[in-house]
């Protein structure tokens, strides 16, 4: 199958970048791209919930929050072999946090062989995003100096634009199930992959402003960006199958541990951290992970997801 | 016309610093503050300001002389040795000196 389209614009973004065009969307287009991208999530994951919500899924969220927090913990061990407390402990919630980008290029790909998934998925990704970013901010912080403004982060944390976007388009899809929300159908469903494909286009152009921060950064920083979404993947699958998940929800749930944050978790860290140096977070998450989980991540996924739910 | 003496302090630095020093500078005393959207580049490389984290704010403060150096001590102690940041004062007439 050839790539997605939604994929080829990010190369587009990303060639057209390296290539120093003077292509760049104006900033309050992504804002708003973003926005409509977190809606769209949230309210689709929203009307599928309200078909069959079921208590199991209260269990189910726990295991996933316990995952972000065993992920963000195995990869600040990872990288304290060679890098400070607060870079480590930086990078590691970038990592156990999750970018809802990868994940909608998941569905879209799921979407292409006409395969389905479970709909908590959407509040997998919900509430995957901040547990990571509250211990990226205790393992920076234990046993040093520095005070930590809790009150501040839980509320930069629990009230970010992600998370009230995400929970609030899940809330209103819930409510309004699915023919209540059938007025919003052609904005937020019809036109989801013509808006996901400019939003890549930009990711592209970003991508590729990052690429030159890799030189500095150095082999164990790129070593680990590369090996660790792979590695996570498989904790991922191992999750999916306790909690007896379907291949498309197995598989979605690979790519969510797999990914790593690069809007949310930059910011949060910078205000909590910041004495860790931010270009080396940028460059592994956004330089090389969510490149590689783009091209060659999720089809690997999926296919070591075929292997062994049989699919 | 009657200009009266005031400081402008202006400072450019990362945008996630908006809300934590906005916070900052009206508890030292500034009775108001203007935050401008801002691209450029030098030590800590280029902003783009084409997303949210590669941006740039512009913060200016008229205030009384004062009061720009408690939130120059401030800043200097609390972001600088942490942020990519320039801070610089200069002397402006304003009118309707109440205001600030």
């Amino acid at each position: 199958m050839p790539l997605d389209p939604v994929v080829l614009f990010f190369l587009l973004g990303l060639g057209a970048g390296l290539a120093r065009s003077d292509l760049k969307l104006p900033a309050a287009l992504y804002e708003s791209l973003s926005v409509f991208l977190l809606i769209a999530i949230g309210l689709k994951g929203g009307v599928a919930l309200a078909k069959l919500a079921s208590p199991v899924i209260v269990l189910q969220v726990a295991a996933v929050v316990a995952l972000g927090v065993a992920l963000t913990i195995v990869a600040f061990a990872l990288l304290r072999f060679k890098l400070a407390r607060a870079d480590a402990a930086s990078i590691a919630a970038h990592y156990g946090s999750v970018s809802v980008v990868t994940f909608a290029v998941g569905t879209s790909f799921l979407a292409r062989q006409g395969i389905s998934y479970e709909p908590q998925l959407t509040l997998f990704l919900a509430v995957m995003e901040m547990p990571a970013l509250i211990v990226g901010v205790m393992l920076a912080r234990v046993g040093g100096g520095h005070q930590v403004a809790w009150g501040r982060l839980a509320h930069e944390v629990l009230l970010g634009k992600s998370v009230v976007l995400l929970a609030g388009g899940l809330l209103i899809g819930w409510i309004s199930g699915e023919s209540g929300i059938k007025s919003l159908s052609p904005l937020y469903f019809d036109l989801f992959k013509p808006v996901l494909s400019l939003f890549l286009l930009e990711m592209g152009l970003i991508t590729a402003s990052r690429l030159g921060e890799l030189r500095r950064s150095g082999l164990f920083i790129a070593a680990f960006a590369l090996l660790v979404p792979l590695l996570f993947s498989l904790l991922g699958l191992g999750v999916a199958s306790l909690l007896g998940l379907s291949a498309g929800g197995a598989f979605l749930l690979a790519v969510l541990a797999a990914s790593s944050s690069y809007i949310a978790a930059p910011a949060a860290m910078r205000i909590a951290v910041p004495e860790a140096n931010p270009a080396l977070s940028l460059a592994a998450s956004l330089g090389l992970t969510f490149p590689f989980n783009l091209l060659a991540g999720i089809p690997l996924y999926w296919a070591v997801t075929c292997y062994f739910w049989g699919a | 016309m009657d200009y009266h003496p005031k400081k402008l302090l202006t400072i450019v630095c990362e945008a996630v610093l908006e809300a934590p020093l906005t916070r900052d500078i009206q508890r030292l005393g500034a009775q108001g503050y203007t935050v401008i959207d801002a691209r450029g580049g030098g030590h800590y490389g280029v902003k783009r300001a084409a997303w949210s984290f590669d941006r740039n704010i512009r913060v200016e403060v008229i205030c009384d002389a004062e009061v720009a150096d408690a939130i120059a001590s401030h800043v200097a102690a609390r972001y600088a040795p942490d942020y990519g940041l320039v801070l610089y004062v200069g002397d402006v007439g304003v009118m309707r000196p109440g205001l600030f």
